[in-house]
């Protein structure tokens, strides 16, 4: 178990973290390597329960009415060795007028053949707050699957921002599903930044329903893809009630023999909202690789800089 | 310091450009003034390299060196650069790394001086992304910083003053001719007669053909003359 915690600590920094966060009593945190939950840490205002299952662990979290946690929940979820599953099963409950950011980092270094499945339930009530980013950490190899489907309740004046972003190692399979209903004069905002290789298959689903009145949305997404990866984005959003504003915004740069589809969905049924898109394939853009390249840069690393410019 | 022989560019069948020839010495800022979709700026590209501004014959020396071949960055590393007239705008890059690529020895106060030099406070921009949230006045002082940061052995400045303001127009022809004072040569792409006026020789280009070379003045003054009344350079 040790071990495992230290492991998952290593790899934890690697993906981007600061391991210190798990020791400041400060903040809250949650460690579960495949189903065993390695260590945790709660904060008043905020409630976990964490059960271990056969595959994973179910979670169920929730923030008291009114309580705006000062720091950010850390978590952390990994398989460490080639071959696993794990399955996290979440419901969350944000209580009214309650705030929380979430920074999960998902870590899988040696995976062989390793699915990660999430599947979430999070409920914002009234002028709740919810900012949910989630970094993952792939190895090489490419034998990965991650299939998170998240689904989210926005309630009156609720704020919801959600970032998921893969670019270090191979993505692997990628199956996203998010799903948003935002209730009156709440706010969503969706933004998935992936970088696939090789064979990598990409697909990212994210669809926003704004029904109440003054709700607003945002679905954005900057996917790039080399060798032979396949990527798909499905943006669909929808505004049915009067004073709704969103946009949905998508751009996919594809090098080598790499494939991408976009397709933005555009749904608007009441004459007082408005919803706007923009999508953009394409290779990289000539003008700005000549552009760098007059100042000196190689194409190769013209092309890294404005990939990670696109996807920072 | 730069020689272009017999120069001649077809694009899609047409020709752009044809039997240029032109000599700009070193350390000067040399006019090339015309009427727009003379061929000015394709000029430009194919002194820079850029993809599909390559010479159906002809030649460019740099230093006595034969350039025609070279790909842009190669180019770029013997001391040539260039500023677009529509710069490109890049979603993620802060400023900051946008003029620290030419930088030789990544010294940022290099990097504070230049937007200092465009009148641009550095406070307020090196953080900021070079992207469609800057203006096309900003964008195109950004680029001129990043032509200072470069310190170029000679740097083509295609239309400089479009997109500036009166009051930032004076100070961007001062740097140009600040950029010439510290050693290095100067290209200046321009259909404006009052921008030619900083340039120590120019030439004329008309309908993709080198029409006249001479003093600024001369050139000017024929420009104005007979050019800017005359459809058929256009």
């Amino acid at each position: 178990m040790k071990e495992d915690y230290q492991m998952m600590m290593k790899t934890y920094k690697e993906a981007g973290g600061k391991p210190r966060v798990f020791k400041d009593s400060r903040v809250a945190h949650l460690v579960v390597h495949k189903n065993k939950v390695l260590g945790s840490h709660l904060v008043e205002g905020l409630n976990l329960d964490v059960k271990e299952t056969s595959s994973g662990v179910d979670v169920d979290l929730s923030v008291d009415k009114g309580v705006r946690l000062a720091y950010p929940v850390h978590l952390c979820f990994g398989v460490l060795p080639k071959e696993g599953r794990q399955e996290i099963k979440v419901r969350a409950l944000i209580k009214k007028g309650a705030k929380i950011v979430i920074l999960a980092h998902c870590v899988f270094p040696n995976a062989v053949k390793v699915q990660h499945v999430m599947d979430g339930e999070v409920v914002l009530e009234s002028n709740a707050a919810f900012r949910y980013d989630e970094v993952h950490y792939h190895g090489l190899t490419g034998g990965i699957e991650v299939i998170p489907d998240i689904k989210i309740e926005v309630g009156n004046g609720a704020n919801l921002t959600m970032n998921f972003s893969l670019l270090k190692g191979r993505v692997g399979k990628l199956d996203v599903n998010y799903l948003a209903q935002v209730d009156k004069n709440g706010v969503m905002e969706m933004m998935a930044r992936v970088h696939g290789h090789g064979d990598d298959e990409i697909r990212i689903k994210e669809t926003g329903n704004l029904f109440g009145e003054g709700a607003r949305g945002l679905l954005k997404s900057r996917i790039a893809v080399s060798e032979k990866a396949d990527s798909e984005v499905i943006s669909e959003l929808t505004a049915s009630a009067p004073k709704t504003r969103g946009h949905v915004d998508c751009i996919e740069i594809v090098q080598g023999e790499a494939k991408a589809k976009a397709v933005p969905l555009v749904n608007v049924t009441h004459e007082k909202a408005q919803v706007t898109h923009e999508a953009a394939i394409g290779r990289v853009n000539q003008k700005e690789l000549e552009t760098l390249m007059a100042r000196g840069l190689k194409q190769e690393e013209a092309i890294d800089m404005i990939i990670g410019g696109m996807l920072k | 310091m730069l020689e272009i022989q017999d120069l001649t560019l077809i694009r899609n069948g047409r020709i752009i450009l044809q039997n240029i020839n032109l000599a700009v010495k070193a350390g000067e800022i040399y006019a090339i003034l015309g009427p727009n979709g003379a061929g000015k700026s394709s000029l430009a590209y194919a002194i820079m390299g850029c993809s599909d501004y390559k010479p159906s014959s002809g030649k460019i020396i740099f230093n006595g060196e034969e350039i025609t071949d070279l790909p842009i960055w190669q180019r770029a590393k013997l001391g040539i650069t260039l500023t677009w007239q529509e710069p490109a705008r890049f979603e993620g890059i802060p400023v900051k790394n946008y003029l620290l690529i030419g930088v030789k020895e990544k010294n940022h106060m290099e990097v504070k001086d230049a937007l200092q030099s465009v009148l641009l406070d550095p406070k307020e921009y090196l953080e900021r992304n070079v992207d469609k949230t800057l203006s096309g006045g900003e964008r195109k002082r950004i680029e001129l910083a990043a032509v200072y940061t470069m310190e170029p052995r000679l740097a083509i400045f295609d239309e400089p003053d479009s997109g500036i303001d009166l009051l930032a127009l004076d100070r961007v022809m001062e740097s140009i001719v600040d950029l010439r004072d510290s050693g290095a040569t100067v290209i200046l792409i321009t259909h404006q007669a009052g921008v030619a006026k900083i340039a120590d020789r120019a030439a004329l280009i008309g309908a993709g053909h080198l029409i006249k070379k001479g003093t600024t003045q001369e050139i000017v003054d024929y420009f104005e003359k007979k050019c800017l009344v005359c459809p058929e350079f256009r």
